[in-house]
């Protein structure tokens, strides 16, 4: 059993696992910050007060954060082992034809990282009551953040940033659960880059739609 | 054509290594890299130089014997090929190449761009083959394959053990060379019979070696000189939990 | 001169063998672990016989000088392996691959080895199968086959044009399975330096481990050479850098015979020459005769336009193209056996038809077959090694003809062995390329990989033990004893006589002179004249070698300029025998082809009264003259015939 916890395939696996698990979550948190441009604050509220009280999405919460956590703790953990591999790196750097987002998995999740706690600082943190603010109002606290320019550039790169983890991780994620095959490889690297552009694209023209009108 | 090399020099495994810069001139199109490279030394020897000591032996592309980084890497700059089958043509004239040995840890360098490739043995022998014995085996045609798994077994099994792919990825990962093994066997009717075992062992002993963890960035299918695919890693994922988990 | 005993077992040749295994000696296997074999070489013969050596419980030891077993030069063997399974339903049979074999050698091979080799080349194809080669298949699910030269039937096992890498991984893992085992220990990257000899049987070798320098000393109760021909004595040729003659030479000035060192191989498909840089050749598979058309023009000025680049292939209309092999051998075309097809290359060439730059190539064509099959096809026959010559040439042959000519490519001549695989010293074998007992004067294609599988796998794990079954009452010997340490010894002496030439020139300088010698003079064809003034220019050269050349570094160390002078030192002494043999054979047989003796239409006329044995040569001391014995060959099962393709 050791064999199996301890193989690298199975940390891959986890890591395809719990990123697959971070991509659902993205449409369903994309779909509530859809009712931010209705202009009445009510519906998105609901729906937050809905997602921070129902225990079944309570629990979902949990193994949300748990997830982060994880995927986070396995790509630091396998990157220092992938680098240690290397031993000495080369005097000219790799020229071959890669996946090219592949390259920078642990720059762009880190980026990711630290939007997140920007974000759960904002939003989180005042649900849970680290942070003052009025929990029942995240329609206003989100109005408010989108009428900052500086805020919506960080939101708008963080997002782009994303996009450019989902144009790798997608496509990824199934290579290493095994279901590429010669046929449904390229399916899911085309699914994967509209993925990583549509996602993205909806979250970022919130706060530009918000501002500009 | 001329050409100006930078090559890593490297008296063994735990000296400190440096690059030094060599001119070479009148060197025909049609030579191969290595065929480049000898002259280089028979001109160090000549001279009263030692000679660049790197790997070669059928120069046809088939032993893997070869290993070098070249210009950002491995195999240089031509697709589908070793180093030994890249011609001169492939390089301006006047051009500066840098010459690298393969990195990597389970790599140790022996000399200049020399490397220990013994790794790769280990991991066979924790199980790349089908465990029969000489003699008392059914007849050839008793066990009907079907074309297209034969077809993708051989495709596989191509592999010439080279580590052009470890040299390549960003992680060291053997991934490439174990998913070929495991692959070429689990297609065939005989392979599957201990594949759990095979895969197992296989994936373990590539841990334990200190090759690093895929991180499916396709280097490794870019620069296998028999365009191994990265379909067969997916295989060996899939034959891993298979194992695994049933 | 003593007399050969070829130990071959009486009765039909049909029940030979079978008899043979049911009434030689067993080790029983608990003497088995207690018996140590040396097997020196990993390719197809030196693997599967260390492997098969393994699995029976004998303590294996085996050396390669590569990195890994893997790299052996089995693995470039492209086109595939016969077996007389009788698949295709053509007709095929034990017998007719006897025949057939017995014939491509144009009569100078022994007989029961041959009909063996048949024998048990089914069992090769099972094994393989089972141990998860992947042979080209029909959709049906079953093997299928391919023709290759000197044959009417198709029984020619391939993978792609890969054959010989996947039968050598096969080999390889199972070598590997016992490693892991540990009944077989692998020494990788060394280089066998001399045989030991005590009490007259073969019981060690000395090895230089290539990375440290150092010489080691290594105790076997038997000693198992496989390590291969003696190709690169010419210098370019399809062998692997590395392919050497040490291994063999060391044993012969020890006592073992050397057999039919003229008998080598011209292969008619390779890439031709380009320049004096360049270090070897590249076999073009001769499975690609299957469907190519080998022709030159028709006209001598158009030739010459071509060499010129005034006129490319393509322009030549089909009536002014000579398809040289159809017109002369209308039965087997351009499928005659090898030796054949390099001989009329070098003639139409010699008298001015060539192509090429340099006026030394033919084409082969592949332009009807693309029109009868289509492109698919021919590219999924032969995809890779037209890829391949698109790589090195610069030119795409599905457009233009391929240019080829032959090139050095195997030797059927080596140490000399009886049925049992045994070399005339007692307790040394030798297996695969490095023995002579097979080919005769030519080896068909597809029939090395044959050869090197049936020797390993099911011919020396039953004979070895025939002669083992002596000693399991000779304890392990020491290393210590004087007979190792002499070798030692000497070895260490003649490695570093050559450091201490301190001369000022590389090695190829003098290597490279001695191919042109060996090609010119001991090459394709052969005279009198040529062949005396060779020997004096060889004497010449490894005079100068001795003088003058420059190993940088020093012994302890690695040091591959040492490496290489040390095989170029073995080449330049066996060079001389070879032109000695071809001096002495006074006929023309397979791939020797004396000038002298030739039939009214060039073809190569045997002297079957005078020169119907095999030439065994027997080293008398550095500067005497070695001594010949000879085998007479008796064919009782095969009539004995000129040879024709017609």
């Amino acid at each position: 059993m050791s064999r199996f916890l301890g193989s690298s395939i199975t940390r891959k696996i986890t890591m395809a696992l719990l990123g697959l698990f971070l991509i659902l979550f993205l449409p369903v948190h994309l779909g509530i910050n859809f009712l931010l441009l209705k202009s009445d604050p009510e519906p998105f509220n609901k729906a937050a007060h809905f997602m921070a009280t129902f225990w079944l999405v309570k629990g979902f919460e949990v193994l949300l954060l748990a997830s982060f956590l994880l995927h986070i703790f396995y790509g630091i953990l396998l990157q220092i082992q992938n680098w240690l591999a290397r031993g000495k790196q080369y005097k000219i750097t790799n020229y071959s034809q890669t996946s090219f987002f592949s390259k920078f998995m642990i720059w762009t999740g880190l980026i990711i990282f630290i939007f997140l706690i920007i974000h759960f600082m904002n939003f989180y943190f005042i649900k849970i009551g680290w942070v003052q603010g009025d929990p029942e109002n995240f329609y206003g606290v989100a109005h408010q953040l989108f009428n900052i320019p500086a805020y919506i550039i960080l939101y708008v790169f963080s997002f782009l940033i994303l996009g450019f983890h989902l144009a790798h991780a997608f496509w990824s994620a199934f290579q290493t659960l095994g279901w590429n095959t010669a046929g449904l490889s390229p399916v899911f690297k085309v699914l994967g880059i509209l993925y990583a552009i549509l996602i993205p694209l909806g979250f970022t023209l919130i706060p530009l739609i918000i501002y500009f009108s | 054509m001329d050409f100006k090399l930078k090559i890593w020099r490297q008296k063994n495994t735990t000296a400190k290594g440096r690059f030094e810069t060599y001119n070479i001139s009148g060197i025909s199109p049609d030579a191969s890299f290595l065929e480049m490279l000898d002259i280089l030394n028979d001109q160090l020897i000549e001279e009263g130089g030692d000679p660049v000591a790197f790997d070669s032996d059928c120069r046809e592309g088939i032993c893997g014997m070869c290993s070098l980084y070249i210009n950002g890497r491995p195999h240089g700059p031509d697709h589908g090929i070793t180093v030994c089958q890249m011609h001169m043509r492939n390089f301006k004239d006047g051009e500066m190449i840098t010459i690298e040995p393969w990195r990597a840890k389970p790599f140790p360098i022996i000399k200049d761009l020399m490397v220990d490739r013994g790794a790769f043995d280990k991991i066979i022998q924790a199980g790349g083959y089908i465990s029969v014995n000489t003699g008392g085996v059914p007849d050839a045609n008793a066990i009907p394959i079907r074309k297209e798994n034969a077809d993708l077994a051989m495709d596989a099994a191509a592999c010439i053990g080279c580590g052009a792919c470890v040299a390549a990825c960003k992680n060291a990962s053997a991934m490439l060379f174990v998913s070929a093994s495991v692959s070429h066997f689990t297609l065939l009717p005989q392979g599957r019979v201990e594949a759990k075992e095979r895969v197992k062992a296989m994936v373990a002993k590539m841990d334990e070696l200190g090759f690093g963890n895929c991180s499916n960035t396709g280097a490794c299918e870019a620069e296998c000189p028999k365009e191994i695919k990265l379909t067969n890693i997916a295989r060996l994922n899939r034959e891993f939990y298979k194992a695994h988990v049933s | 001169m003593v007399t050969l005993n070829s130990k071959v077992p009486e009765g039909p040749i049909a029940e030979k063998w079978t008899n043979y295994k049911a009434h030689q000696k067993l080790v029983s296997p608990n003497n088995k672990r207690k018996l140590d074999i040396i097997v020196v070489g990993t390719g197809l013969a030196g693997a599967s016989a260390a492997a098969s050596l393994g699995e029976l419980g004998f303590n294996v030891k085996i050396f390669c000088y590569q990195d890994s077993p893997r790299r052996a030069h089995s693995i470039a063997a492209q086109g595939g392996i016969n077996a007389a399974k009788n698949y295709q339903n053509d007709g095929d049979s034990i017998y007719r691959l006897f025949y057939d074999t017995v014939k491509g050698g144009d009569y100078r091979s022994r007989e029961a080895n041959v009909y063996r080799l048949a024998e048990v080349s089914n069992n090769i194809i099972d094994q393989c199968v089972a141990q998860g080669v992947p042979f080209a298949r029909e959709y049906g699910g079953l093997l299928t086959n391919r023709s290759f030269g000197g044959a009417l039937v198709s029984r020619t096992f391939y993978a792609r044009g890969q054959t010989g890498q996947q039968l050598l991984l096969g080999a390889y893992g199972a070598l590997e399975r016992q490693i892991a085992k540990g009944t077989v220990t692998l020494y990788n990257r060394r280089e066998m330096e001399d045989l030991v000899v005590v009490d007259g049987k073969a019981r060690g070798i000395i090895v230089r481990n290539l990375i440290t320098g150092k010489l080691e000393r290594h105790f076997g109760h038997a000693v198992v050479l496989a390590t291969g021909g003696y190709g690169n004595v010419y210098f370019l040729s399809t062998n692997a850098m590395g392919s050497n003659v040490s291994a063999a030479w060391q044993a012969y000035k020890k006592g073992a015979y050397f057999a039919n060192p003229a008998y080598v191989q011209i292969h008619p498909t390779c890439i031709p020459v380009h320049g004096d840089y360049q270090s070897k050749l590249t076999l073009m598979s001769e499975s690609l005769r299957n469907d190519g058309r080998i022709w030159v023009p028709r006209k001598k000025e158009d030739a010459e336009k071509i060499r010129k680049g005034e006129l490319k292939a393509n322009d030549i209309p089909d009536e002014d193209r000579d398809y040289y092999l159809e017109r002369r051998y209308p039965a087997f075309g351009n499928l005659v056996p090898r030796d054949v097809a390099s001989r009329a290359a070098k003639e139409r060439c010699d008298a001015g038809y060539g192509v090429g730059p340099t006026g030394l190539a033919v084409f082969l064509d592949f332009k009807d077959a693309i029109e009868r099959l289509g492109k698919d096809v021919i590219e999924a026959r032969y995809g890779n090694l037209f890829q391949m010559y698109e790589k090195i040439v610069d030119d795409n042959p599905y457009e233009t003809p391929m240019m080829i000519y032959p090139a050095i490519h195997y030797t059927m001549g080596g140490l000399w062995v009886d049925y049992e695989l045994m070399t005339s010293i007692p307790g040394l074998y030798a297996i695969g390329e490095v023995n002579f007992s097979d080919h005769g004067a030519n080896r068909l294609g597809a029939s090395a990989l044959m050869q090197g599988l049936a020797d390993g796998y099911f011919v020396l794990p039953y004979t070895i033990q025939n002669y083992l079954a002596d000693e399991i009452g000779t304890p392990r010997m020491s290393t210590d004893l004087p007979e190792f340490r002499e070798a030692e010894e000497n070895v260490q002496e003649r490695l570093s006589k050559l450091m201490g030439i301190k001369g000022q020139h590389a090695i190829d300088k003098y290597y490279k002179e001695l191919g042109h010698i060996m090609w010119d003079h001991v090459g394709m064809s052969r005279n009198e004249q040529g062949l005396k003034e060779g020997i004096e220019m060889i004497r010449r050269i490894r005079d100068e070698f001795w003088h003058k050349i420059r190993i940088p570094l020093t012994l302890n160390e690695l040091n591959t300029e040492l490496e290489k002078a040390d095989r170029v030192a073995d080449f330049l002494e066996l060079a001389e025998l070879m032109a000695l043999d071809a001096l002495n054979r006074k006929e023309s047989a397979g791939g020797h082809y004396r000038e002298e003796y030739q039939t009214e239409e060039g073809e190569a006329l045997r002297n079957d009264d005078e020169y119907m044995y095999v030439a065994a040569w027997e080293y008398k001391g550095p500067d005497k003259p070695p001594e010949l014995h000879k085998e007479p060959l008796k064919f009782e099962y095969i009539k004995v015939q000129t040879r024709s393709y017609k």
